[in-house]
């Protein structure tokens, strides 16, 4: 018991100061929709970005987008628009601003704000339907929306 | 894959005619869209004409239909003397044909007690006041097998739910939570069965979410759903904290999603995915 209590106190720690140069997810500053600087202060990765954006519990972004350069990804959804030639139509500070907070570009937008953490009715705790416990989390922490923007700069046609 | 999914994008062209034990019937999948929903849809159409063929070929046949087992348990049910002093449900109704038309037309507001009642509060009532026993679970098995009966009664009959005098204020709460965006994906249920019905999202292709096939079986469960235990895993998907089934908000928003399909056939048990 005691030694858990001690882990769960380093956790929320951790979890409260982010690592240095991390942008919270309330901190953005967005303009336009966009969002200039980067959220972790560490480049994306591309490859996890794709991971990322295939998973279904992390970003699903083939649940409602086609990619046509990831054929090997089954059941693609078309909600949304194919992302082929995503970096031709945006800027990366564009990118960021939709994955962060597509609502911020697009009023009203069915797509989720995959970096933010307040303002829902009835949040649960992922997909659990119960209640969050503590503090909510943003789907994508900063690092994942960087690696996931990664991966769109890759989709110029 | 682009084009697989476009060529998908819309209900298919087919009709609902079932093979049972009395001979063919024909059901009602899509129809005019009634009157208070003529701002946002022309035609409703039953989640059967968004299955694959496997699915839908499933329901045209009693013989087939694997739900037909969850009515059978359903039946022995009613016939056992199961009440605190051994009453049956058959002891007090006779046969369950005598329960034909009541699910076309539930939910619906209870004339004495002013309450919105679900076929479940029906099977609760006479559960606990009049046979003596603990209420059954919502979505219990028990429950479950019961709707199933007791829907099958009113297959064929159009769906024609009630929605003014003293079920208006129970039909706008419903609404109000139809097009709420819960949880942390801000997802309500128009966004998906309004907004993008005959859309795939992943690998579901989005009906109408219509309740008028419920309970059906649903294959990736091997089980029987009913419209609460739906509404509960649709909206724990939008990652919120769910209403329970049961509920008044969920009875509620189950009076408002049966009349927005008001003019379909109820089908008894459906078949889905
Ligand atoms: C539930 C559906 C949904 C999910 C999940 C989703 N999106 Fe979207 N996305 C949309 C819709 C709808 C639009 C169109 C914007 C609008 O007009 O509302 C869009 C627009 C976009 C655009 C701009 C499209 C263009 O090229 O013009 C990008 C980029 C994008 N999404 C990326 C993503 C990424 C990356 C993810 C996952 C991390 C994601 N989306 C997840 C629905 C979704
Ligand atoms: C002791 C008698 C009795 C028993 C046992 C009984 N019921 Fe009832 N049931 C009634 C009465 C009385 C009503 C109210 C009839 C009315 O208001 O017209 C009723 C009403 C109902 C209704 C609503 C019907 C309608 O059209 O409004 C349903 C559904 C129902 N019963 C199902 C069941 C089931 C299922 C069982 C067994 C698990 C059962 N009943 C056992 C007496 C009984
Ligand atoms: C994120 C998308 C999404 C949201 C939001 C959503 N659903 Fe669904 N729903 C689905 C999917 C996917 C299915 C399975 C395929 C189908 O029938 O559409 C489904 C199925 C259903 C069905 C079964 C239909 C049938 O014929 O078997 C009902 C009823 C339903 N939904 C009602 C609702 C209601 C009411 C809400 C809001 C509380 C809601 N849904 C919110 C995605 C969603």
């Amino acid at each position: 018991m005691k030694r858990h209590a001690a882990l769960g106190m380093i956790a929320a720690a951790l979890a409260a100061t982010p690592v240095w140069s991390e942008t919270a997810p309330t901190a953005v500053n967005y303009e336009e929709g966009a969002i200039a600087e980067s959220l972790s202060g560490t480049p994306g990765d591309p490859a996890s970005g794709a991971k990322i954006m295939t998973t279904n519990a992390l970003g699903n972004c083939v649940a409602c987008h086609a990619i046509a350069a990831m054929p090997e990804v089954p059941f693609q959804g078309d909600i949304g628009p194919a992302l082929d030639g995503a970096a031709d139509r945006w800027t990366e500070a564009q990118l960021r601003g939709i994955v962060a907070n597509a609502k911020m570009t697009f009023d009203g937008t069915f797509m989720p704000a995959f970096y933010k953490t307040e303002g829902f009715v009835r949040p649960g705790n992922a997909y659990t339907g119960k209640a969050p416990e503590g503090d909510l989390p943003p789907i994508l922490n900063a690092q994942q929306i960087e690696d996931v923007v990664a991966y769109l700069m890759t989709l110029k046609e | 894959l682009a084009l697989a999914s476009t060529a998908m994008a819309d209900p298919v062209d087919d009709t609902l005619v079932i093979e049972t034990d009395d001979g063919s019937i024909e059901l009602v999948t899509q129809t005019a869209a009634p009157d208070h929903l003529k701002d946002v849809l022309d035609t409703v159409y039953s989640g059967w004409l968004f299955r694959e063929d496997e699915t839908r070929v499933l329901q045209k046949d009693d013989f087939d239909n694997p739900g037909m087992v969850f009515v059978d348990r359903g039946l022995d049910s009613w016939n056992a003397a199961q009440g605190a002093k051994g009453e049956s449900c058959a002891g007090c109704h006779e046969g369950p044909e005598s329960m034909k038309g009541l699910r076309a037309v539930t939910p619906r507001v209870d004339a004495e007690s002013g309450k919105l009642m679900i076929v479940e509060d029906y099977i609760n009532e006479c559960v606990t006041e009049r046979m003596g026993l603990e209420a059954w679970g919502t979505t219990s098995s028990p429950m479950k097998d019961m709707v199933s009966l007791i829907s099958m009664q009113s297959r064929g009959e159009v769906v024609n739910v009630a929605i003014d005098g003293p079920a208006a204020a129970f039909w706008e709460k419903g609404k109000e939570i139809y097009y709420t965006r819960y949880g942390q994906l801000e997802m309500s249920c128009a966004n998906c069965h309004e907004d993008n019905y005959g859309n795939m999202i992943r690998a579901d292709h989005l009906s109408q979410g219509q309740v008028n096939g419920m309970p059906v079986y649903r294959l990736k469960d091997a089980g029987v759903v009913t419209a609460q235990q739906r509404f509960v895993g649709c909206v724990r998907d939008t990652r919120a904290e769910t209403f329970k089934a049961g509920s008044d908000e969920f009875k509620a928003l189950e009076l408002y999603v049966a009349s927005r399909g008001n003019g379909l056939s109820v089908e008894g048990v459906g078949v889905r995915h």
